[in-house]
């Protein structure tokens, strides 16, 4: 059934999580404005921010933009929208790491993981930041990947075999390269 | 394309459209044979293949539910998934590496070679090597596989190169680009490869070898061929003389049909073949089809395998180009002065960025794991692929406490590693580390056993009926118009990846098939 109103605009805004692009970020290139803003629907602002230090101190890459983190705060609140005993985990997990958790020192941080280490909260937060961290385009751009490459005539020609620090394979134990012969 | 009516019984139903499936199909089929084929997953092509790895992931892997246990790593490290096949047309063809090593002559006969290893169950295959080697050579030409038949091999990529240089330094001589069934130039009308890496989403080129667009539409254009996508077969059916009669299945909608067969043949992976043959149970077989022996879901084997990645100060951009094309082979040898018997591979690896922190790294997070995944773009890695030992308690049951979409008990897989399993890996890890190392390797990392995507021996050959499930042609012992037409029915492993051997299987099978048919003993 089709209804006039978009599902959207029931669901009321419970947080949102915000940040600037740095100047040399490549989504600075194409965004309209360096300012992000992250709407959450299930989890409050604080709840994010404390997310967004525990994926940050499970998955720590200093120059990796902050937005590249809030991506997998919003998918874990997209889900916990649609699935309390989820939203109970996390706001019970995060609860559980005490008020000063995103604040606090990395080292802290990490100590306060370890002891949730084995909790299905932290384990479930662990895959999560993986999964989705590592999948967005700016870790693509962040780690230097370069994706899929069908839709460019694959590396055949985009250098597939351009290392040079190692000798080159005789022939006979490799091939020839087709776009060559 | 056929429709063959459900209530015709002449026709030869097959379960499962992959390497096993697939090439069956094919091969009756142009013979003239009337073939329904009955496949569980969607239909794809290279134009629906997603090039997002989790996308993809999730539009080819078989995701029904499983359950695990033993002391294999999968247990703690992917519960929910202790094997990685595929669930679509084409089955694990669409999913799978291209890799097509044969097995050795040693390998067939593992008991004659290795003596009695306390624990396994290991007996010798009921084929002659010079027989399976006929098969072998009929399969590579089908699948134009690589420096065979006068094929070139594939040129070598950054991660091969890396391989090559520090196998070479370790004094390893038989070292190359590999035997793949991906096209090095253009041949049987697909195109050459481009080296887009990519090739476990679905081969967007078709270079690589796959049922789903070599096999399936040559039977589709014989006109014998009724293919029935969304198709999960629930049960085979028999008479009172002990024949099989036909097949039970769920369509596409989740309704209860009945296709009445002459033949059946299971090619389902060894999971899903076996769960099949248990499902089947009646008065008359109480403890599922062709199973007099009880070795229906026993002696599963899955390979001995794992990551090998080290890290370099310079970049490799491993995950250009084909992901599988380098072979080291000078540990395939029985050599138990090594502390072990059986051999293994070393096989060429890449994961995607994505793919990389889920499957292919040890548990871990924190500083020292984002350290590993910052080399990404200076990683170069290896995989290993050796020969695990059947066990009868390694095995596929019915899990009654989990039911699938349709109320039927899903499969537990149980394996529990052997001692040689163990010392195998450990070899292959200190070799490998020493081959990395050697040329410079920053750190060498690896893996936990992943989601097994070689599953075998489930439903195995033997010569004599009370060691295994079917004879020297997949014909199982006790049913003869049903057969066992997947890696199930290898009798072990060896330590080559398996589709190779089972398309020569499917080859062989269907000679002895349409003979059997012609010759009205079937």
């Amino acid at each position: 059934m089709k209804t006039p109103i978009g599902r959207r605009e029931f669901l009321h805004k419970t947080g949102v999580l915000t940040g600037v692009l740095a100047l040399g970020s490549p989504l600075a290139l194409v965004a309209p404005s360096r300012a992000w803003a992250v709407d959450l629907t299930s989890l409050t602002s604080e709840e994010g921010v404390a997310l967004m230090a525990a994926a940050r101190t499970i998955a720590p890459h200093d120059k990796l933009e902050d937005v590249a983190y809030a991506l997998v705060i919003r998918a874990l609140d997209t889900t916990a929208a649609k699935d309390p005993a989820l939203r109970r985990q996390l706001q019970e997990g995060i609860a559980s790491l005490g008020a000063a958790f995103a604040a606090s020192s990395e080292n802290a941080r990490v100590e306060a993981l370890r002891r949730i280490e084995p909790t299905p909260f932290f384990q479930n937060l662990r895959v999560q930041t993986l999964q989705v961290l590592y999948a967005s385009p700016l870790a693509y751009a962040y780690f230097g990947y370069e994706g899929e490459a069908f839709s460019k005539g694959g590396y055949l020609l985009r250098g597939f075999n351009d290392l040079r620090w190692l000798p080159d394979v005789p022939l006979s134990d490799s091939g020839p390269v087709l776009a060559a012969s | 394309m056929a429709q063959i009516d459900p209530s015709d019984d002449g026709a030869v139903v097959i379960i499962g459209s992959g390497a096993g499936g697939g090439t069956l199909a094919h091969e009756l089929t142009r013979r003239g044979i009337k073939v329904v084929l009955l496949e569980a997953g969607r239909r794809q092509s290279i134009a629906t293949f997603s090039q997002n790895p989790g996308e993809a992931f999730a539009q080819l892997t078989w995701l029904d539910p499983r359950t695990q246990s033993g002391t294999w790593d999968p247990v703690r490290t992917s519960p929910t998934l202790p094997v990685w096949i595929a669930k679509t047309v084409g089955g694990t063809t669409v999913h799978w590496t291209g890799a097509t090593p044969r097995i050795r002559p040693w390998e067939l006969r593992p008991r004659g070679t290795y003596g009695d290893v306390p624990g396994t169950s290991l007996i010798d295959w009921p084929i002659p090597y010079d027989e399976l080697k006929r098969y072998y050579r009929l399969a590579e030409a089908r699948m134009v596989v690589t420096r065979r038949n006068g094929n070139p091999g594939l040129p070598a990529s950054n991660n091969f190169k890396v391989m090559y240089a520090a196998a070479k330094k370790a004094g390893y001589k038989r070292v190359h680009t590999g035997y793949m069934a991906i096209n090095a130039r253009p041949g049987d009308e697909r195109g050459a490869c481009i080296q887009q890496g990519f090739c476990v989403q679905g081969c967007k080129t078709g270079a690589k070898w796959s049922t789903l667009y070599t096999e399936i539409p040559r039977a589709e254009a014989t006109g014998n061929l009724d293919l029935r996508t969304q198709c999960m077969a629930t049960r085979i059916e028999h008479n009172g003389a002990g024949k099989v009669t036909g097949v039970v299945y769920r369509d596409s909608a989740g309704r209860e049909q009945r296709q009445k067969a002459r033949v059946v043949c299971v090619a389902g992976n060894a999971i899903e073949t076996a769960r099949l043959l248990l499902l089947s149970e009646s008065a008359k077989f109480p403890h599922g089809l062709a199973n007099s022996s009880g070795h229906v879901g026993r002696n599963y084997c899955h390979h001995i395998n794992g990551f090998i990645w080290a890290t370099f100060d310079k970049p490799v951009r491993f995950w250009r180009g084909v992901v599988l094309a380098g072979l080291v082979e000078d540990e395939t040898v029985n050599d138990p002065k090594r502390g072990f018997v059986g051999g293994y591979h070393f096989e060429l690896i890449a994961l995607d960025l994505p793919t990389l922190p889920l499957v292919g790294l040890p548990y871990g997070w924190g500083r020292d794991f984002a350290s590993i995944m910052d080399d990404y773009r200076n990683m170069a890695g290896m995989f290993i692929n050796g020969e695990d030992l059947p066990q009868a308690n390694n095995r596929i049951t019915l899990d009654d406490k989990v039911k699938d979409a349709n109320g039927l008990p899903v499969a537990h897989v149980h394996v529990d590693e052997h001692p040689n399993d163990k010392a195998m890996r450990q070899h292959a890890r200190t070799q490998g580390k020493a081959m990395y190392e050697a040329i410079g390797a920053k750190r060498v990392i690896f893996s936990p056993t992943t989601p097994a995507t070689h599953n075998m021996c489930t439903a195995r050959m033997s010569e004599h009926p009370g060691d295994g499930v079917a004879n020297a042609h997949g014909q199982t012992h006790d049913i003869p118009n049903l057969f066992i037409s997947d890696g199930s029915a290898f009798t072990s492993p060896g330590s080559a990846n398996p589709t190779l051997t089972i398309v020569a299987l499917a080859l062989r099978q269907a000679d002895y098939i349409s003979r059997k048919m012609s010759a009205r003993e079937m």
